[in-house]
Formats: structure tokens, C-alpha cells, sequence
């Protein structure tokens, strides 16, 4: 398996990351290396195999619905980049 | 003072021979001195160390402390500590104070640790060498031309050069045990779910699991002690009662029956390392053990599958660093794409941003189940590799890494020959299974370890088995001398 220049942009916007153009082709070299080892996966027969999803094969716990937490925005948001009454603030989304 | 055992401290602090506040002291002088070498700290806690070894200090006279007051540790900086910088060894975490406490943070300070800080990692746990750091790499008590291992490279070079007396870790894939080998270190993964991953900075969910590095099996049964135990707010936390680890150390292991996988000592292992386990497992079989090669045909899958296990759950787990709520965000962005973009196109490191757009990738639409169902399934054949293994064995036991510690750039421009130098403790990750490493005898100076596989919550028998071998053995007591100059007065 073998990515080139694209897939990784391709990629690279699916997990919203910025890489830049001169780094492109290292990159998709490596991962066309990772991806060659991972495909050793391939000698392994798993015809009918129940795909584990938990090591002890748990299911997950539920809680009662109740409210357990106290209200921290304040603290929480402290270590934000930025904020405004309580809300977090980003670029203009909507003109 | 520094070469004592947690047993030996704590006697010390109950007979008045010194106080937390002397002990504190004297492990924050050796950072001060040590540590510049090193680099095994990403933050030291000066102040509030000494504030909390004032209380041990109280407590203790009072009567109320348990067998960790006043012992000074340290926590790999994955573990969130509430007022205290937690970087994950990361830019994007670089100006983060976290505002909570960990739940293994929390257990510490309940039982009166002192935290003398936090240490040094790979970022985000992703590596073995603890090149990854933005901090830079930690160097390797035994040779500081070495890497210390990775990812908990910090906490293993700061408890073998006795920065501290022992520290917390997580292992993903290796990264208590691998680091406690190349350092000469009791290193333990418990089993999924014994150890709380509230607080713990996730990178792979399902395989993420804290335990301790200490210097050696009575420390390691005092640590996970303290860590082990069901928590509400980790929702895949095991809900079991927690043994007596101290308790069961003295336990007979005559007849222990020890499972030896002939894929852990084939091609790949470096033939002095394999010839220093061969040598300790024939101590084993001294102590009235007995030895049977088992088989794990799988195990040449388990790099394969991690490297999309691991890198899947992480590209999930880290898309909340965004720049918006926490952590680092960008100069100047031009709109919303571009914030998140290069705040973790900037954020981030090169390993970190590989595994990322890995896993990415194989969640993506039509190499779902090519990717992450396949490696879920083969995961499966290697979880039923060991139940087999059990049903004639009551540990597995091998090599914990393929070589000693290699030097500090050897290795880090080529991901995949890094990868390979977890190909022995991957396994038991993907399993869910407990190991400990424990240092046997080194090869050319460097420090050697011996990995022991057990059950699910077996623990306490792996722990009995390394303690064992400890009482006839003096490996776990060789340090390295450079860091072990007895303190001038």
C-alpha cells in the first residue's frame, strides 16, 4: 500500500491538520511504510473471527441519570485561549 | 538516604531517623544537581512538595499515615495534577495547568505522597525512546549517550539515577516495562482496567493502562497499592476488590510452572540479551519452577494490528485538541479551518501527526473493516494465544525488549525500527493481560530486562514471582554510579 502527495492532503484535511507542502512527500513516504507493515495483517485468517472489542470483554457500565458534577465553567475556561461570558470564542463563522 | 526501599523510608519516618521534610529536601537537592544531565523532569514541585511533605510530616506523628506518607515520588506528565503544568510532553499542552487531579494523583496524595513533580515522556506517550518530547530527550542514567526508553523515559531515568523513589507510568504498548529494562527498573502494566484512567491523557483507550516504575518488586507492590482499585469515573474501570500485593511477595513459587513462547527468543533478539533472560529463567528453575516451551503463534501480528489499533483510537482521542477549549491555539487565524489546522498542525510533533493521520485514515470511509475490524479480529487470535498459554502455564515469561538501550538518534529518523523495539510487550497491551519487567544481568553495562506475563489480575503473583527472583538475585540493586555519589554533608 502506497499513499502519494494527495491522499495525504486528502487525509491531512480529514483530521483537520495542517502539513505543510514541503513536508508532503516525507510524509506519505512514511506512511506508506506503516501502512506496509500493517498490511502484514493480511497473512492472518480470521474467516469467522468475533473482533474483540474489550479486554475483558466488559460491557460498558451505565450510571444513574442523575447530576453529579457541580458547575466549573469558570474554572474549566480558565485555561482556555480565549473566551467571552462564559462562551468560547473562534473566528467568524457566520458572516 | 536515596537507596533505601519504600519499606525502609517508611520505617525511617516512623522511627524519627529523618523527616518528609529531610527526605524531600534531599531528592529535590539530587534533581537540582542530576537532573540538568538527565532531563528527566518537565516540571519540578518545589514548593508544593515541601508544603506536602510538611503534612506527611504531621501525619505521621499523628498516626494516621499509611506506607506511602512522605515518600517522595514523581508522576509522568500524562497524569492531569490539579494547578500543576500537564504537557503530555507536548507543544500543544505547553502552557496547559490542569485543572483536576488525576484519579491515580488523587490516590497518591489521599495516601500522603509526596509529588516531587512531573517527568519527562515521548509526547502523547507515542514512542520509545523519549526522542519525541518537545522538552527533549531524557538521557539514559547507564550511558547518557542512550535513550532511557520510551515512553515513560522520564519516570524510568529519574527512579534509576534516584531522582526520586519511584514513579507513576502508563503503557500503551510497552512504556512502563521497555523503559524499566533499558534503565534496570521493576516495571509493571497491570491488567486493563485495574488502574484508573481518569485524568490519564488517552491515547489508545483500550490499551492505555497506568502503573508504577520502581526499583523493584516490594516498591512496585507498595505503588500499584495505592493506584489499583475500581473507579466510578473511568467507565471501563475493573470492579474488584485489590489484593494484598505487599502481602503475597513471600509466597512459595515452587512449582510455579513457567511458559516459555519460543517466537519471544527467535530472530530480532539481540543473542547476549537472550542469553541474560536464559540465565535468569534457569535461576527460576533453581527455585524449584518448572520451564515449558509454549507456543504464540501469533505474536508476529501484534506490531501489525497495533499500528492500527493504537493509531486509530488516537486519532479519535486527539481531536479534542482543537485550539479552541484548551491547550495551544495558532497566531492569526483566518477562519475556523485554519485555527483548528494549525494549531495542531503546530501543536503537535512529527510521530504524533503520523499516528494521527494513520489512524485517520484507516477509520476512513471503505478501510474500515480492511484496517481497524481486521486488527480487531487478529487481536482476538492473540488474546486466545495466551488463553491457551494459561491453561498449561501460570506465567509467560521472555525478554521484555530485543536489545539495551540504543543511542540517542539511532533510531529516530526511521519510525519503523522503533516500532519493532516493542515487538515483545505489544502483545500482552492487545490482550489486556498484566507484565512486569524486572532487571536481569546487563549486557556491555546496560541494564537487561525479563518480562513475566500473567493472567488477568494476577498482579500479585507476578509481583510475588519478580520478588522472588529479587531475594536471590542483586541485579535490581546495581545502580549507576555517576548518580549514586553518597551526598557530601
Amino acid at each position: 500500500m502506497s499513499l502519494d502527495r494527495s491522499d495525504v492532503e486528502k487525509i491531512a484535511h480529514l483530521a483537520r491538520l495542517a502539513v505543510s507542502e514541503s513536508e508532503l512527500e516525507a510524509v506519505a513516504g512514511d506512511l506508506s511504510n506503516i501502512l506496509n507493515l500493517v498490511e502484514q495483517m493480511s497473512s492472518a485468517d480470521t474467516v469467522g473471527v468475533t473482533p474483540m472489542a474489550h479486554p475483558l470483554h466488559m460491557a460498558q457500565r451505565l450510571r444513574e441519570d442523575q447530576v453529579t458534577e457541580t458547575d466549573q465553567r469558570e474554572h474549566f475556561q480558565s485555561t482556555a485561549p480565549a473566551t467571552e461570558n462564559g462562551l468560547y470564542l473562534v473566528p467568524r463563522v457566520i458572516e | 538516604m536515596h537507596d533505601k526501599s519504600i519499606v525502609q523510608l517508611a520505617a525511617g519516618l516512623r522511627s524519627g531517623e529523618f523527616s518528609s521534610v529531610d527526605l524531600t529536601q534531599a531528592f529535590l537537592d539530587r534533581i537540582g544537581r542530576y537532573d540538568g544531565i538527565l532531563n528527566s523532569f518537565i516540571t519540578v514541585a518545589e514548593q508544593s512538595a515541601l508544603k506536602s511533605a510538611e503534612e506527611a510530616d504531621q501525619r505521621l506523628r499523628s498516626g494516621t499515615a499509611t506506607p506511602l506518607t512522605g515518600i517522595p515520588i514523581a508522576h509522568k506528565d500524562i497524569f492531569c495534577s490539579d494547578g500543576v503544568k500537564t504537557s503530555c510532553g507536548s507543544r500543544m499542552l505547553d502552557n496547559f495547568i490542569a485543572p483536576y487531579d488525576a484519579t491515580v494523583v488523587t490516590r497518591f496524595k489521599q495516601a500522603g505522597a509526596v509529588m516531587l513533580g512531573k517527568t519527562n515522556m515521548d509526547e502523547f506517550a507515542m514512542g520509545s525512546s523519549n526522542e519525541t518530547s518537545y522538552y527533549g530527550p531524557v538521557r539514559n542514567p547507564w550511558d547518557q549517550a542512550s535513550v532511557p526508553g520510551g515512553s515513560s523515559g522520564g519516570s524510568a531515568a529519574a527512579v534509576a539515577a534516584r531522582l526520586c523513589v519511584a514513579a507513576t507510568g502508563t503503557d500503551t504498548g510497552g512504556s512502563i516495562r521497555q523503559p524499566a529494562a533499558l534503565c534496570g527498573l521493576t516495571g509493571l502494566k497491570p491488567t486493563y482496567g485495574r488502574v484508573s484512567r481518569y485524568g490519564m491523557i488517552a491515547f489508545a483507550s483500550s490499551l492505555d493502562q497506568g502503573g508504577p516504575l520502581t526499583r523493584s518488586a516490594a516498591d512496585a507492590a507498595a505503588m500499584l497499592q495505592v493506584m489499583a482499585g475500581f473507579d466510578p469515573r473511568d467507565s471501563t474501570s475493573a470492579d474488584r476488590s485489590v489484593p494484598d500485593y505487599s502481602g503475597s511477595l513471600e509466597d512459595e513459587i515452587a512449582g510455579l510452572r513457567i511458559g516459555l513462547p519460543k517466537e519471544y527468543f527467535g530472530e530480532g533478539l539481540d543473542p547476549a540479551v537472550a542469553r541474560s533472560v536464559e540465565q535468569a529463567v534457569d535461576e527460576y528453575r533453581r527455585l524449584g519452577a518448572e520451564l515449558k516451551e509454549i507456543s504464540l503463534p501469533n505474536s508476529a501480528l501484534a506490531i501489525p494490528t497495533y499500528y492500527v489499533v493504537a493509531p486509530a483510537e488516537c486519532s479519535s482521542n486527539l481531536a479534542r485538541f482543537d485550539g479552541v477549549r484548551f491547550g495551544y491555539r495558532c497566531d492569526d487565524p483566518k477562519d475556523l479551518e485554519d485555527l483548528y489546522k494549525r494549531s495542531r498542525g503546530e501543536g503537535f510533533g512529527a510521530e504524533v501527526k503520523r499516528r494521527i493521520l494513520i489512524g485517520t485514515y484507516a477509520l476512513s470511509a471503505g478501510y474500515y473493516d480492511a484496517y481497524y475490524l481486521k486488527a480487531q479480529q487478529i487481536r482476538k487470535l492473540i488474546s486466545d494465544d495466551f488463553r491457551s498459554a494459561f491453561e498449561q502455564v501460570d506465567v509467560v515469561m521472555g525478554p521484555t525488549a530485543p536489545g539495551t538501550a540504543f543511542a540517542i538518534g539511532e533510531k529516530a529518523d526511521d519510525p519503523i525500527s522503533m516500532y519493532l523495539s516493542d515487538i515483545y510487550t505489544i502483545a500482552a497491551n492487545l490482550a489486556g493481560l498484566p507484565a512486569v519487567s524486572i532487571p536481569v544481568a546487563p549486557v556491555g553495562g546496560k541494564p537487561v530486562g525479563l518480562q513475566i506475563i500473567g493472567n488477568y489480575f494476577q498482579e500479585g503473583r507476578l509481583l510475588n514471582a519478580a520478588h522472588r527472583f529479587q531475594q536471590v538475585t542483586e541485579w535490581h540493586l546495581a545502580r549507576p554510579e555517576l548518580f549514586y555519589k553518597e551526598d557530601k554533608p
